[in-house]
């Protein structure tokens, strides 16, 4: 850790050094206008939210920076993993713990089997022509939302019962919450660590980081890169299917929860620079807490989350302004 | 059977609808350094990359050590005993320059065995060995990709353009090291700096657009001044 900050380019430390005060900035006008208490819940919203976006970026994010792929897919895996997920968790008979781990296993799993045959058999065909890759993302993105409206049909899934050892209340910031909540922010953690772990500690890890500078070079050093690329999009699938499933005893699932999902990890990875994973991160919670006090504060002026959507936009815009390559991209 | 251990027949290689090798032969025998001439955009890198497969040539063959590679898979040719070196030192610029070499290894323990050698080569690099790539200096990067190629046994070195950009002190401790290096395994250079070429290298293969034009070796192509003018441009 120290040496990572010991070696950071200036341009990464700048952009440290903005993010810190940029979220300094929002816990403080949070402070003034909403009070201790609603400020802290705000902030607690905003990370529960940055983590369920970083499960869906981050693999976007290591896709985009390996394989050169926009993956638009990378919704529909959230959805799909919550569907099965929300399946999974009803059918079964047993107790809502085994059946929650059961859906968790059972929904990555089919999602990254799901994303091996995707890459495979029609993403692989076409590495040659980067343009039909994007246009067949997106267009599986849609057959993929179609197919699940035909088989769970139209109408929002509400949501169920945490397992039974997170479901107890805590008081955090004067508000009663579920401790599946805080199940939530440690999940993303863990997957935080684990995929920087990975990335950093592992020879696995190393091929992926190379290849993000140039799959080329990697390949003419005697590794099989395509193999790499495959196994890189099944666990950006298998992440994205697992923040789906996480969702469903906090939203619920509906038909929407992909793309606007997708949406906010665009913003993230453009954010946080593309290919960046510590970018990636940064941002996932930097979007979360952005889009948590916006909302809360044109909920507290004008009755309505009007702001929520466009404050992230409007961050997006900003950051490409000072940064176009996003704060922890690469200038090239 | 020849007695060659790269043996690059008439290939034939396109960069999508161009047609940028139109006919190059290159005949490597083994233990030699064999340099690659030509003036800018001649083809020197395209032939190398269609070596190791990352422009596989649509025609033509290539042999090496007695195996036809051509449509291989760039890892498997690599496999096969293949360092390849790229123009302008790409190196990986956020992995530290330990990683840079141990993501070279093919079998574990590599490294191992080959850091003495290495080290002995390029005594920079053990210094350095904890830095990000992207750290090092133009040399630095330059000596990190050939040591990345020593890291995995070839039996054949494909180095483009070593001196490229470099200060005559760093070039020299570089001929030094390809010399050294060159005793171990066979290299074929691209080299443009004919003053570089002619000292190292035993033989020579002139590309001119895209086409193979002239072979020899070197200690004749420097007597013939005419021929030097006319396809490289320098007296
Ligand atoms: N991606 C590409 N698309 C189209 N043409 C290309 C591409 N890459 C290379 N070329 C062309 O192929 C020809 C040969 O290029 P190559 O890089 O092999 O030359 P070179 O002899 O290595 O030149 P230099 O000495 O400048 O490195 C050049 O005319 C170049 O413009
Ligand atoms: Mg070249």
């Amino acid at each position: 850790m120290l040496t990572y900050f010991a070696n950071l380019s200036p341009q990464h430390r700048r952009s440290w050094g903005l993010v810190v005060a940029y979220v300094a900035l929002l816990l403080a006008v949070s402070y003034v206008d909403f009070g201790y208490n609603t400020a802290g819940q705000t902030a607690f919203r905003g990370i529960l939210l940055g983590m369920l976006v970083f499960m869906v970026a981050s693999g976007l994010s290591l896709i985009f920076g390996l394989l050169d792929v926009l993956n638009f897919a990378q919704g529909a895996f959230l959805l799909i993993g919550a569907y099965v997920g929300y399946d999974v968790y009803t059918s079964l008979d047993a107790g809502t713990t085994v059946r929650f781990l059961a859906a968790i296993v059972s929904g990555v799993v089919f999602v990254g089997v799901l994303g091996a045959i995707m890459e495979t058999g029609l993403i692989r065909p076409l590495y040659d022509r980067p343009v039909f890759q994007i246009v067949l993302t997106f267009g599986l993105a849609a057959v993929l939302l179609d197919l699940v409206e035909r088989y769970y049909g139209p109408d929002p899934k509400q949501p169920l019962d945490p397992p039974g050892f997170l479901d107890n209340n805590f008081t955090l910031f004067d508000q009663s919450l579920s401790y599946y909540r805080l199940f939530i922010i440690f999940l993303g953690l863990t997957m935080m660590v684990g995929v920087f772990l990975l990335l950093n500690r592992t020879r696995i890890g190393i091929i992926i980081r190379a290849g993000v500078q140039d799959s080329e070079m990697v390949q003419a050093l005697g590794i099989n890169v395509r193999l790499i690329f495959t196994l890189v999009f099944v666990l950006g699938a298998a992440l994205a299917a697992l923040g789906g499933i996480a969702l469903v005893p906090y939203q619920g699932a509906t038909l929407e929860m992909g793309n606007q999902f997708l949406i906010l990890a665009i913003v993230v990875i453009v954010i946080g620079g593309m290919g960046s994973y510590e970018g990636t991160a940064i941002a996932s919670i930097v979007v979360g807490l952005t889009r948590a006090v916006a909302e809360q504060l044109s909920l507290e002026h004008f009755d309505a989350p009007v702001l929520a959507e466009t404050s992230i936009l409007l961050l997006m815009i900003v950051v490409l302004l000072v940064q176009p390559s996003g704060l922890f991209g690469r200038e090239e | 059977m020849t007695d060659y251990i790269l043996e690059v027949q008439n290939i034939h290689t396109f960069i999508g609808e161009f047609h940028i090798l139109e006919g190059v032969t290159v005949q490597v025998p083994p233990g030699s350094i064999t340099v690659l001439l030509g003036r800018n955009g001649a083809g020197k890198t395209t032939t190398l990359r269609s070596i190791i497969g990352l422009t596989p040539p649509r025609s033509g063959q290539i042999i090496f050590k007695g195996e036809v590679i051509q449509g291989r898979r760039a890892y498997h040719i690599a496999r096969m005993g293949i360092g390849y070196v790229p123009e302008n030192r790409i190196i990986f610029r956020d992995l530290t320059v330990a990683q840079n070499l141990q993501i070279a290894e093919r079998q574990k323990g590599d490294l191992d065995r080959k850091a003495d050698f290495i080290f002995t080569l390029f005594p920079d690099l053990k210094r350095l060995y904890t830095l990000p790539g992207g750290n090092l200096s133009g040399g630095q990067q330059q000596m990190l990709a050939v040591a990345r190629a020593l890291v995995p046994d070839n039996d054949l070195l494909l180095i483009d353009e070593p001196s490229e950009g470099l200060a005559p002190v760093i070039i020299e401790q570089m001929m030094e090291a390809i010399r050294q290096l060159s005793s171990h395994t066979t290299v074929l250079l691209v080299e443009q700096n004919f003053q570089v070429a002619s000292r190292l290298a035993e033989r020579y293969v002139i590309i001119e657009e895209g086409l193979s034009v002239h072979a020899g070796l070197i200690a004749d192509l420097v007597q013939d001044r005419d021929l030097i003018k006319t396809y490289l441009g320098v007296a």
